[in-house]
């Protein structure tokens, strides 16, 4: 028998930028669902919730997209490619920002324009997540 | 780096969302210019900044002087002069309105910035002149441990003061400093989250009957439409029994009620909704009809249609009746006093407004006490300023005019929240 000192397992990406990531798609999810429950019964309860869900993607997106741009430039491979997903990502929250924006307005003064762009900060949201988990993402544990 | 071009375009855009833009049109009267409503992505919020007085006094027209015949009060809003010269002020702050989205955590912080920090007096301090050279000298607590009152009416010897939360009433003889004993519940009123707390209140011309302002609970509905039951109403209250009902309703956020001597109609100034833009929705006068409804949620000045109330009611549009004078939109009146023959001959027939001035727009307005001239019992003309210079040029606030009332020998009381002060305007004569 001999000792080796190769590990046989992956180091896995950083546990906090996954959290993140993984955190941001459903919040801006029901963000989405939200507003679609304020839009068909009226009722004001969903557009603030659909307000506080948003920040609450806002703050998860806003973290991964600071562990992206980190893990951006630490590494020393700095294709283009690389760029897509903090570039997602930055998109999302910008635009989820404007949302939140939206959201503030009073009553019905937030539709249509904050359910049009929940249902594109939540795709947007989606294809980030989906290429941060990519070979082109987030990468191995520093 | 090429990213920034692309998110530096929307944030510009936000930035010019929220500029005002300057216009020249009719905003006063029966017939104001209502332009198409706006609301870019960042409303317009412009909060002075509090400064001090130093030496310096308000403007009031040549002929007349003003003084402050009370400072340090815990914010003084209404006043109401007694038969025998006194003056009682109502002091006091309500609402427990709770923040409901992120954006009311920042707008209250911001508007938080042109208020006072004193805190809540919840009483009645009694102001009195005893030797009739004009400074009241003598300032006592009528009566304290209230719930932010703020409407007040005398009837007889009967006290009727408007807490946030019920209207009670002490026996008053002339000449009291101090109330005799605790005040007995006339009715309770519709109080919870009082997003819009002042209860304004003034008795009928025969003193039968209260007439008591309620403010809507939000906005326009963004508590639900459950929050606003009984509210946006003046009621109608029997003095003895307590015995209410609507007396007219639709009025947002109705904050001072007068009678008009002679004709003895119930007038109101109302605070009419915001977020529609630097230049709606006016802020209006109006005589108080019987079963009347004023629009709001559903439209405003009449039938136009506010699109943020869900579900709409062409019904109650249809119903709607016109305002009768504006006052501009934004300016907050929260004062209303007929005034008298004694204020002097150019400001014999009308009614003083004191404005406590504008938060959403960028360019402030209010912040003064004017004055509507009447002819025949009717709004005639534009406002003339009365009360002024709580604006510094350099766009900070100084004071904050609420309740103003007639005092019957010659002079205007006013309530200043910022300043925590009571002025006096006195006519000087024709000299």
């Amino acid at each position: 028998m001999t000792a080796t000192n190769d590990r046989t397992y992956r180091s896995g990406p950083n546990p906090f930028h996954t959290v993140m990531l993984a955190g941001t798609t459903p919040l801006f999810l029901g963000t989405m669902l939200c507003d679609y429950a304020y839009s068909t019964t009226y009722h004001i309860q969903w557009a603030t919730f659909a307000s506080w869900l948003n920040l609450g993607g806002l703050i998860f997106a806003g973290l991964a997209l600071l562990c992206a741009i980190i893990g951006f430039f630490r590494s020393q491979d700095r294709r283009l490619a690389f760029l897509m997903y903090p570039a997602l990502l930055l998109l999302t929250w910008v635009l989820g920002l404007v949302n939140a924006l939206a959201h503030a307005r009073d009553a019905w003064a937030m539709m249509p324009v904050g359910f049009a762009l929940s249902i594109v900060v939540v795709l947007l949201a989606g294809t980030a997540t989906w290429v941060g988990f990519s070979r082109f993402g987030i990468g191995d544990k520093p | 780096m090429k990213f920034s071009h692309f998110f530096a375009a929307p944030l510009s855009i936000l930035l010019v969302a929220g500029v005002a833009r300057a216009q020249d049109s009719q905003k006063y009267g029966p017939n104001p210019d209502l332009p198409e409503p706006q609301r870019g992505l960042l409303p317009d919020m412009s909060v002075p900044e509090p400064a001090e007085w130093g030496d310096q006094l308000p403007t009031v027209p040549d002929g007349y002087t003003i003084t402050a015949i009370a400072t340090d009060l815990k914010v003084p809003r209404q006043t109401l002069v007694l038969p025998n010269g006194d003056i009682l002020v109502a002091e006091g702050s309500g609402g427990n309105a709770p923040p409901l989205k992120p954006k009311d955590f920042i707008a209250g912080y911001i508007k938080s910035q042109g208020t006072t920090s004193v805190e809540s007096g919840n009483r009645l301090t009694l102001l009195r002149d005893s030797d009739d050279d004009g400074s009241y000298e003598e300032q006592t607590v009528f009566a304290e441990n209230l719930n932010a009152p703020y409407g007040l009416a005398l009837v007889d010897n009967n006290l009727y003061v408007a807490n946030q939360d019920a209207v009670v009433r002490f026996d008053y003889e002339e000449g009291q400093t101090e109330a005799s004993g605790s005040p007995e519940i006339i009715t309770l009123l519709p109080s919870e989250i009082n997003h819009h707390w002042t209860k304004a209140m003034t008795a009928s011309a025969d003193g039968d009957y209260l007439y008591l302002g309620i403010g809507s609970n939000s906005n326009i509905t963004e508590r639900g439409m459950a929050a606003e039951v009984s509210r946006a109403e003046v009621w109608e209250i029997d003095a003895d029994t307590g015995m209410h009902r609507p007396y007219a309703t639709g009025l947002r956020n109705p904050t001072a009620l007068a009678i008009q001597p002679d004709t003895e109609r119930l007038w109101a100034v109302v605070n009419e909704r915001d977020e529609l833009g630097p230049d709606l929705v006016p802020d209006y006068l109006t005589t108080v009809q019987d079963g009347s409804f004023y629009g709001w949620p559903f439209s405003y000045w009449g039938q136009h249609v506010d699109p943020r109330v869900r579900p709409q009611n062409p019904e109650k549009v249809e119903s709607a009746v016109v305002p009768d004078y504006s006052l501009g939109s934004h300016v907050a009146p929260l004062g209303l006093a007929f005034s008298i023959p004694e204020m002097g001959d150019e400001f014999a027939e009308g009614v003083f407004i004191g404005e406590h001035g504008s938060w959403n727009r960028s360019d402030p307005v209010g912040y003064q006490v004017v004055f509507i001239p009447f002819r025949n019992g009717e709004p005639d003309g534009d406002p003339i300023d009365f009360v002024s210079g709580f604006l510094t040029e350099d766009g900070k606030t100084r004071g904050r005019p609420v309740g103003v009332t007639i005092d019957p020998e010659g002079a205007l009381i006013i309530a200043d929240d910022l300043t925590n002060a009571v002025w006096r305007v006195t006519y000087d004569g024709d000299e």
